[in-house]
């Protein structure tokens, strides 16, 4: 036998994840399912009207799949710390803040792709042009990648507090601000039909960002975490 | 054979739990070839005690050391050649006995199919291999933790209670991969009420109270 290598082991923990979820299929659907009806409530609720649907439908979109992403964050690392495998990770003599990149990675697959892959189609129901698809997709595919590690983070130093899931959005929301104001700025460029450009490279610094501190950041919250 | 001269010492470790000082001066020292078994009432500090071996939790007071370098729980080196079987078995009930083995043993070694089917086979689960765990007993999670722990590689073995919910076949099991393992060269600790290994003569004792 030899020693693994730090990228099998993080392939190990993506490929698990992903076998987890395949026998889970329900949890995992739910925000998906939370952000269908939260964007089919609002021509309910405002006006059937598309050309005045139009005038929200970025926003609208994007608070939903805000919202949908922070609904799966809390349960990240639970199950892990409860049943010894978070002990086991981070005693594994493998960098732990690659494993737990890994987890966020297979997490986003899950949750913030299927948003960021139905998007169009939830936008045109509320009216959103043609001409602003892309910048909708890109400015979701950042969005959402941030978010899942910021929520990583969130989820990291919440997870020894029962029933976190209040105290996490209040940890992660104001951080996730900004990218609500970019994102949204952006498709709202778009349809006006300026170049989005500015928000969207805005929204890739703040992912680099994220991505560059979070292993740290989760890897040191969840040592804390375990030590109790 | 795993490479000797492998030494653990603990020094003077004092912990608090809360307001509580349940470990004082706490010192041991093992070396390669032998087994520390660690004994005392309920609630004495033999838990934490392993976990502050392991670098899980810092002791507020003392050292650990190993090969003479200082523990800590950001120390790769050491959690490379050291392996925990806590009171959790550490398993996801989702997923197969086998399943269980590649994804968490398999973080540590590159583990092929026969090493796993090995590892099933000498716990005695090997027909289990493709049950969900959570449709296992308790003691045959606790098999699949000791499978676990034979496919880590380490050389240092740290155990709590590693004979919960196991019978009489299986604890004279525990004792065999003890045995071997330090007659190996291995190092191995382990908290337990129970007689293990009382008669062998690499045993050490550290009784707590």
């Amino acid at each position: 036998m030899q020693r693994a290598s730090t990228m099998t082991a993080a392939g190990l923990v993506f490929r698990r994840d992903l076998t987890l979820a395949w026998r889970r299929w329900d949890e995992v659907a739910q925000p998906l399912i939370f952000y269908v009806v939260v964007t089919t409530l609002f021509p309910l609720a405002t006006t059937p009207d598309l050309s005045q649907l139009r005038v929200i439908s970025g926003g609208v979109v994007w608070v939903a799949a805000l919202l949908a992403s922070l609904l799966a964050l809390e349960s990240l690392f639970r199950s892990d710390v409860e049943d010894g495998t978070m002990e086991q990770w981070v005693l594994s003599g493998q960098p732990l803040g690659w494993l737990l990149l890994a987890k966020v990675a297979s997490h986003w697959v899950l949750t913030g792709l299927p948003l960021v892959v139905m998007a169009p189609v939830v936008g045109t129901a509320l009216g959103l042009p043609f001409d602003a698809w892309g910048t909708l997709v890109a400015s979701l595919l950042l969005g959402t990648a941030t978010l899942s590690v910021l929520g990583g983070i969130g989820a990291a130093l919440t997870v020894g507090v029962r029933r976190g899931s209040v105290l996490l959005s209040l940890l992660v929301l104001p951080l996730a601000m900004p990218l609500l104001i970019f994102g949204s700025r952006a498709v709202g460029m778009a349809m006006d039909g300026d170049s989005p450009a500015g928000p969207l490279q805005l929204l890739a610094a703040i992912f680099f960002l994220t991505l560059s501190l979070g292993p740290l950041a989760m890897s040191a919250a969840i040592r804390i975490s375990v030590e109790s | 054979m795993l490479p000797d001269r492998a030494r653990l010492e603990a020094r003077d470790i004092n912990c608090w739990r809360g307001e509580r000082h349940i470990l004082r001066d706490v010192s041991f020292a093992v070396a390669a070839g032998e087994f520390l078994k660690i004994t005392g009432p309920n609630g004495v500090g033999k838990t934490t005690l392993l976990r502050v071996v392991c670098g899980l939790l810092p002791a507020e007071n003392g050292v650990v050391e190993w090969r003479g370098k200082r523990v800590s729980s950001s120390n790769d080196e050491y959690h490379t050649d050291m392996a925990y079987l806590g009171h959790l078995n550490s398993l996801k009930a989702d997923l197969t006995a086998r399943e269980n083995l590649r994804f968490l043993a398999g973080l540590r070694q590159s583990l092929g199919d026969s090493d796993i089917d090995a590892a099933l086979d000498r716990v005695g689960i090997l027909s289990r291999g493709d049950l969900a765990a959570r449709s296992l007993s308790a003691g045959q999670k606790r098999r699949l933790a000791l499978a676990r722990l034979l496919l880590s590689g380490a050389q240092l073995w740290i155990l709590d209670e590693p004979v919960t919910n196991l019978d009489v076949a299986g604890v004279a099991l525990v004792e065999d991969l003890v045995r071997e393992h330090v007659v190996r060269g291995g190092l191995a600790l382990a908290a337990a009420h129970q007689r293990l290994l009382d008669e062998e003569p690499f045993l050490r004792r550290l009784e707590l109270n």
